[in-house]
């Protein structure tokens, strides 16, 4: 995919310092075109900074980022007509109805009479705002607004899409709506979206990055991410509770495996056992098993937990 | 210009988004009128004048203007949606003028409300419409200079009411450096040429020599500037206040 796309987001040593913090520190990363980035850190890792610079709110200290080809800092006005942006809590004119600010944005972004008409209605139809269109926004739910706050976002119909959380407060249904709804525009766009929810970037996400006060830390597909995992290729069993010590001890020393960890539920007994480097290990336990005679109900492998990796990669940072 | 021009539709559709519009052109139509036929005197004076009428609007505005000022970026900064404006291709000019304009059109309807006062000095007597005219201009100009103090100092605070107490201090100050009692005082403390300075660079001082009939490019540069630098800064502070 990388080949194919043309990209769009080019994100080159980002920094924004506040007084002597720097709240985001030489952050560089891209987007293609039909790739959806996840952006994934800690509350206060810099995440909304970065995006305020991206999409020419905020003036970087050093460092800059160019969409489609146009620099943020010597060309706002390209960069901010190419950008669909959702601010973080999606913040809206609560005194203006949905329909009047739908059609002030697409003004504002020069779209005129017919053509003007028609995305408006479009990006109404797409999120389903047409039974809230004449009531003020302050009296909508969360879910309206933030969907509005979207439909706002995409109403230029933008190369680029930057959403700061944009299923923060939605209701699982909605959630799935909105993921939907990103999968079916990504084809022609970059979009880069913040989130603390892991599902999410296994759900929408092609790639992920993680940054941790102000500095990348990770970056990679969700599979790669998770192959980080300390859990990664860990071997999960569950036994009988009699078997449970004869078994752990057989596992335990075998030369591939690391450690074994042992915990008891019920009249049950779960191993989980480490494999050394994380090598693929389920199918020599089990046959270990078998030709010890140990009976065992279920044995699979652990794919690695993506907020493992993000604790792993985010705390070992804050103890250093 | 286009922009600007959008943005100021907004604007101006937002004051009367809320009864607060209504009530306060109300509340000005008629304070206007009270202060000119009770306080002013305006019958006893038995002139076919509106000398009275002009002669309160400064200390009308004092109050009235930073109301609708206060608004105009401590809001926009309160609820975040600056972050959305200014992340449309707007300039922070296009955005600052347009704000500007829809107070200073909303100004302009309230002075249209007093109208009516016109037009019963017409009725009752034949006053000097070309004086009235020109008062009605530098009333204008006025509320202009002041609203642009007040949109400077609402992108200080996220808040409106200490946008609103501090641009009533401003205003205030800007205002009284021209009046006897002021300029009287200060000739015994300071040099003639402090004195002229202050006295020169009130708003009372422009304010009273256009409606004493003088129309002159002086005054109304002097507001005219004095708006171009205020927004000037306005522009300024929001691009220094983005990052807090």
């Amino acid at each position: 995919m990388a080949d194919t796309g043309a990209r769009l987001v080019d994100v080159d040593c980002l920094t924004k310092a506040f007084g002597s913090v720097a709240a985001v520190n030489g952050v560089s990363f891209h987007v293609n075109r039909g790739e959806v980035l996840g952006f994934l850190g800690p509350n206060g890792a810099g995440k909304s900074t970065t995006m305020k610079m991206i999409t020419g709110y905020l003036s970087p200290t050093s460092g800059t980022a160019r969409i489609g080809g146009a620099d943020v800092r010597t060309e706002p006005r390209a960069v901010k007509s190419r950008i669909g942006y959702l601010p973080e809590g999606a913040p809206l004119y609560g005194d203006m109805t949905p329909e009047a600010y739908l059609d002030f944005s697409a003004r504002i972004r020069g779209l005129k009479g017919d053509d003007r008409q028609r995305r408006v209605r479009d990006v109404i139809a797409r999120l389903q705002l047409e039974e809230v269109l004449h009531r003020r926004i302050e009296t909508l739910s969360k879910g309206f607004k933030r969907r509005l706050g979207l439909a706002q976002a995409l109403v230029h119909d933008p190369e680029v899409l930057i959403l700061d959380e944009p299923t923060d407060g939605l209701d699982p249904n909605q959630k799935h709506a909105v993921r939907k709804l990103i999968a079916e525009i990504k084809t022609d766009k970059a979009i880069v979206i913040s989130t603390h929810l892991l599902e999410e970037v296994d759900a929408i996400c092609d790639r992920a990055i993680i940054i941790d006060h102000g500095v990348l830390v990770g970056e990679g597909t969700p599979a790669e991410l998770r192959a980080r995992a300390e859990n990664h290729n860990a071997v999960a069993l569950a036994l009988p509770m009699q078997n449970g010590a004869k078994a752990a001890k057989v596992i335990g020393a075998m030369p591939e495996i690391a450690r074994v960890v042992p915990t008891a539920s019920g009249n049950m007994m779960t191993l989980i056992a480490y494999p050394k480097d994380h090598v693929f290990a389920a199918d020599i336990v089990a046959a270990r098993l078998r030709s010890e005679g140990i009976d065992f109900h279920e044995l699979h492998t652990e794919a690695g937990r993506l907020d493992l990796v993000f604790r792993q990669l985010t705390i070992q940072r804050q103890v250093a | 210009m286009r922009i600007m021009f959008i943005i100021a539709r907004r604007e101006l559709a937002a004051y009367f988004s809320t009864p607060l519009a209504y009530v306060f052109l109300v509340t000005y139509a008629a304070s206007a009128g009270a202060m000119t036929f009770y306080v002013g005197g305006f019958f006893a004076s038995r002139q076919a004048n509106l000398s009275t009428f002009f002669t309160f609007q400064p200390w009308l505005f004092l109050a009235l203007i930073p109301a609708i000022g206060m608004r105009l970026w401590a809001e926009e900064r309160r609820t975040g949606t600056i972050e959305i404006l200014m992340t449309m291709p707007v300039s922070t000019w296009e955005a600052v003028g347009g704000k500007f304009i829809a107070g200073w059109a909303f100004t302009g309807i309230a002075l249209l409300l007093t109208t009516p006062i016109w037009y019963t000095v017409n009725y009752l007597g034949s006053p000097d419409n070309g004086v009235i005219i020109a008062s009605y201009v530098a009333t204008f100009l006025m509320a202009g200079a002041l609203l642009a103090l007040a949109s400077c100092l609402s992108a200080l605070t996220r808040n409106q009411v200490i946008a609103f107490v501090i641009s009533i201090a401003a205003c205030s100050l800007m205002m009284v450096g021209g009046a006897d009692v002021v300029v009287a005082a200060l000739r015994k403390v300071a040099p003639a040429i402090i004195v002229d300075f202050v006295a020169s660079a009130s708003f009372l001082t422009h304010f009273v020599t256009i409606t004493n009939g003088v129309l002159d490019l002086r005054d109304t540069m002097f507001f005219l500037s004095f708006i171009a630098l205020c927004l000037f800064i306005n522009g300024q502070l929001i691009e220094i206040k983005k990052g807090s």
